[in-house]
């Protein structure tokens, strides 16, 4: 057992729903007691998302407990067949039914037979992966299952496109910022003038997938979803992928560079270099901005980075080589890419963490006691009860990570956001820090309802009992003056000079009906 | 309204599938911790419990809460940890870092299927630390959301003392109420009752476990929400405590029902309630003219949905259909007959009530009947707001202060809001925000 508050990555079936509900019509089935299927919640809510998220629980409850699931799982699997004519239905066991140990498969065979979809059972284990190898997995088991479904079927097209393509592999929902990333790979892309063969899973249908060998290269932007696939894919057809995140003009240049020697083994001689030195120089702002003399004032300033490995090194390449600041050190939760995490940022912070503690990460912080910290919702946190800045650059999001304007994180608009996230966490930092040292804002206790100084006088006229006092200390601090003021206002209107218990309710009250 | 026809019949009662959306009862720690304040409560279960925990929490989590997940692992599920040692370990550690004045141990579906004996542990590791231990099984194979609050309380009143101390004074028109609500509105509803002269004894939950309130055979008591039943059976069998059954203080009508009822059993004849109840509804008159003639579909997944649909129906509106997991006829009788009467006085149809839902099944019926208000979860509210019908996001009921005389303004609040904000948006003329038709 272990004693735990907050984790960053989350259970299993997690990453699994989210690649489910990233296809095109394909439903899942949890495979839950009530209440597991929160992930509708989730994705309903950060997403804002309009359609109904096509997970639903078969429950586990009683009665399967003393008599397993039999039927239940298989009538489940024929309704959400007839109902929604999905291409594919995923059962998705949880933490629960991987202890009950029913033959799941069983259940799935069974129901095959009798439905029109395909069905498959998501091949991941509780207890052993979390949300992103869960959903890393789940992927390359549905790209797998249709590759020789169709290889079966001799419907596999194998034959290239006629003009260069790639394939998109890793964008999901609920992920951090991925909906604003696709939009500018896709730009990038047309201006390199390629053409996308498939994005998945997001909004592809499985139907598409046997014409996944069509493309000519394969790209996996993010390091924890997708690169199975990348790799199945190469070895079932040899097709070569680029595992670079194109995150800061840096990387987005080697990103690009990459490509352009995929293209050479296929006999393309294409010549990216003026396009990344125009779009580095001229079309972002990033590069421009790291020289201005704004940015001199960022020099040597001390950042800590946390987040998932994709992020949190990109991160800390930009901030070290791009924009000359000293990350302290920079770590990551994924620790199975723990080796992977190490080498892309070894040489260019002292210290490299690999933990999923956010209390060691918490305490590590404040022992840092860094300038700006980039991290998760966690990491913001911690800053604001230290009084540090956080920019957020990583999963695990909150609402605000879900942002209705344009907001990618790769390619060269991606790294003009990056700056200004970078250069806005540092100067609230020195904004605040000046406040400080010049008395603060000019905050004031007032009942009236100006914020000059007139009209005063009446209130010290008022007395609170004992018993009001310390039912006002028990409202919390942020709401507490303004509940003392109403209800001395309230006073005041009534004639009343000693508040009591009854007078503070009364206020509320009366201030409800106004 | 076609519906507002005369009834001549009782309440129908139907059972669905279950498949229905609601939180997990192990969410009930979220309101807990903070109402009994020298708590710590360790949920014992898998990741799956604690990342629902943190996400439905928000931004509780980052408050430095008193809970934690005691995390199960591989080896715990197989026994190659012993359970005892492991929890011994935790709870050291939670009375090192926090030193609380009890722990709860929050059973899941993991420990039950694994037939952790909590119970059995207990009382060892609680001899050993020297700090109570309460064990309640508040876990998704058996309960729903708020039932959750129903197993912490049934232990707890296990644990309460037999004899209170002798310096508190002892009145016959003594009363013990239970059910966790804000201190403030506990207030209000002590404040109401003494008003009748009736003394409130004890609260269960206290604000500190050290003032958990003494039982004795004959204390009367009375529940204030309607998903405590089995908190109501412990003390009516194992306490021998007399059970007031009333309907809740929701709404100025349940509210006065409730103190009236409470009165009667102490023969006490209430004083200026009518009156009091008649100025509450006068100064609700401005949100009943938005709700007067409206519809309202309860998908259910709180246990609160009688007492709302019984008050709103007050207010003027027509209740379709009262979905709720789990119907305790018995416990909620006195609700329950409140209801009935309530329908015939305003003279509409008696709603459907359904146990277990089928939310699939209850969007088929919605789509049917369009009801003005549907009220929800989170996972289904987005979606059906995007098809142009009004929802009111269920759980907020659960959070926000609903009890008594003095809130029953923030119910109406809360009902009305939908109404009121896409009034004002549906003058843009947009109300289906989905491409295509397809459910």
């Amino acid at each position: 057992m272990k004693l735990a508050y907050w984790m960053y990555a989350g259970p299993a079936h997690i990453g699994t729903l989210r690649i489910a509900s990233s296809f095109k019509n394909i439903q899942a089935i949890m495979h839950a007691p009530l209440g597991d299927d929160y992930f509708n919640v989730m994705k309903s809510m950060l997403e804002r998302e309009r359609n109904f998220t096509p997970v639903t629980t078969s429950v586990v409850d009683r009665h399967v407990l003393a008599r397993g699931s039999q039927e239940k799982v298989v009538n489940n699997i024929t309704r959400k067949d007839k109902e929604f004519k999905p291409d594919l239905i995923i059962l998705t066991p949880t933490c629960t039914s991987s202890i009950l140990q029913e033959d799941l498969q069983n259940f799935v065979n069974r129901a095959s037979m009798e439905i029109k979809a395909d069905v498959l059972l998501a091949d991941v284990n509780h207890y052993r992966v979390n949300e992103l190898q869960a959903a890393d997995k789940t992927l390359e088991q549905i790209v797998k299952f249709y590759i020789y479904k169709a290889k079966k079927e001799k419907i596999l097209s194998t034959n290239k496109t006629k003009h260069i393509s790639v394939n998109i592999i890793g964008i999901t929902s609920l992920g951090f910022h991925h909906q604003h990333d696709l939009k500018e790979i896709q730009k990038l892309f047309s201006d390199l003038n390629i053409k996308i063969n498939l994005v998945i899973p997001h909004d592809a249908s499985v139907n598409q997938l046997k014409k996944i060998p069509e493309a000519w290269f394969n790209v996996v932007p993010y390091h924890e979803i997708g690169l199975l696939t990348a790799q199945f894919l190469h070895e079932e057809f040899n097709m070569p992928y680029v595992d670079i995140t194109p995150m800061g003009v840096v990387e987005t240049a080697r990103f690009i560079r990459h490509i352009q020697s995929i293209l050479r083994t296929y006999q393309v001689d294409v010549d990216y270099e003026e396009y990344i030195d125009e779009q580095t120089r001229f079309i972002s702002q990033s590069a421009w901005f790291s020289r201005s003399i704004d940015c001199q004032n960022l020099t040597g300033k001390r950042a800590v980075v946390f987040g998932d490995s994709t992020h949190a090194s990109a991160i800390t390449k930009i901030l070290v080589r791009e924009m000359g600041i000293n990350v302290v050190w920079a770590g990551t939760y994924c620790k199975n890419d723990d080796e992977w995490f190490n080498n892309e940022i070894n040489n260019l912070c002292k210290k490299i963490i690999v933990s999923d503690d956010h209390n060691f990460i918490a305490d590590l912080i404040a022992e840092t006691e860094p300038d700006a910290i980039f991290g998760t919702q966690m990491e913001r946190h911690i800053g604001k009860r230290l009084n540090i800045p956080c920019g957020v650059i990583s999963s695990p999001v909150h609402i605000q990570n879900f942002p209705l304007s344009y907001r990618p994180f790769l390619g060269y608009e991606g790294s003009n956001q990056i700056a200004d996230l970078i250069y806005n966490s540092f100067t609230l930092g020195m904004e605040d820090h000046l406040l400080e040292i010049f008395g603060g804002h000019d905050t004031r206790d007032t009942i009236s309802n100006t914020l000059s100084l007139k009209d005063e006088t009446k209130q010290s006229s008022i007395e609170w009992t004992e018993e009001a006092k310390n039912e006002l200390l028990k409202i919390p601090g942020f709401v507490r003056n303004k509940v003392k003021k109403n209800t001395e206002k309230f006073a005041l209107e009534n004639n009343i000079t000693k508040i009591y218990l009854d007078t503070m309710y009364s206020a509320k009250e009366a201030l409800k009906k106004s | 309204m076609t519906l507002q026809t005369k009834n001549n019949e009782t309440l129908v009662f139907e059972c669905e599938t279950a498949n229905y959306h609601t939180f997990c009862p192990i969410s009930c720690v979220s309101w807990l911790y903070q109402k009994i304040q020298d708590s710590f409560f360790l949920v014992i279960g898998t990741k799956t419990c604690g990342y629902f925990l943190q996400n439905a929490m928000g931004v509780m989590i980052f408050a430095e809460p008193r809970y934690a997940m005691a995390e199960l692992e591989e080896g715990d599920i197989s026994a190659q940890l012993n359970d005892y040692n492991e929890l011994k370990r935790l709870c050291l550690q939670i009375k090192k870092d926090r030193n609380p004045s009890v722990i709860f141990w929050i059973g899941t579906c993991t420990t039950e299927i694994i037939k952790m004996d909590l119970e059995g542990i207990a009382p060892q590791i609680e001899a050993e630390i020297k700090i109570p231990i309460v064990v309640a099984r508040a876990n998704g194979l058996d309960y729903a959301f708020t039932q959750g609050e129903d197993t912490v309380l049934a232990a707890m009143a296990q644990k309460c003392p037999k004899k209170s101390e002798p310096t508190i004074k002892k009145t016959n028109n003594s009363l013990l109420l239970f059910g966790s609500i804000p201190d403030s509105v506990a207030n209000q509803l002590i404040l109401e009752l003494e008003k009748q002269g009736i003394n409130v004894s004890g609260w269960l939950p206290p604000k500190e476990y050290k003032q958990l309130p003494a039982i004795e055979e004959g204390t009367y008591v009375c529940g204030i929400n309607p998903f405590l039943s089995r908190t109501a059976t412990t003390l009516m069998r194992r306490r021998k405590a007399k059970l007031i059954s009333a309907p809740f203080p929701i709404g100025p009508d349940g509210t006065r029902a409730w103190i009236e009822k409470i009165c009667s059993v102490f023969n006490i004849e209430p004083v200026g309630l009518e009156e009091r109840e008649k100025q509450l509804w006068e100064s609700l008159s401005d949100y009943i003219e938005i709700l007067r003639g409206k519809s309202v579909f309860f998908m259910g997944d709180n246990l609160l949905e009688i007492s709302l649909a019984r008050f709103l129906i007050r207010c003027g509106m027509i209740v379709y259909e009262i979905g709720i997991p789990y119907m305790d006829k018995r416990y909620q009788n006195a609700e329950l007959n409140l209801l009935e009467k309530t329908c015939k006085e305003m003279n509409v149809i008696y709603p459907k009530i359904v146990e277990k839902p089928d939310n699939q099944n209850q969007l088929e019926r919605i789509y049917d009947l369009q009801p003005d208000i549907v009220i929800t979860g989170m996972a289904h509210a987005n979606p059906l707001e995007a098809r142009g019908i009004n929802t009111k996001w269920s759980v907020e009921f659960t959070f926000a202060q609903i009890h008594g005389f003095a809130n029953c303004r923030d119910i109406l609040e809360l009902v009305t809001r939908p109404l009121r904000r896409n009034n004002t948006l549906s003058q843009l003329g947009w109300n289906n925000y989905v491409e295509t038709t397809i459910k």
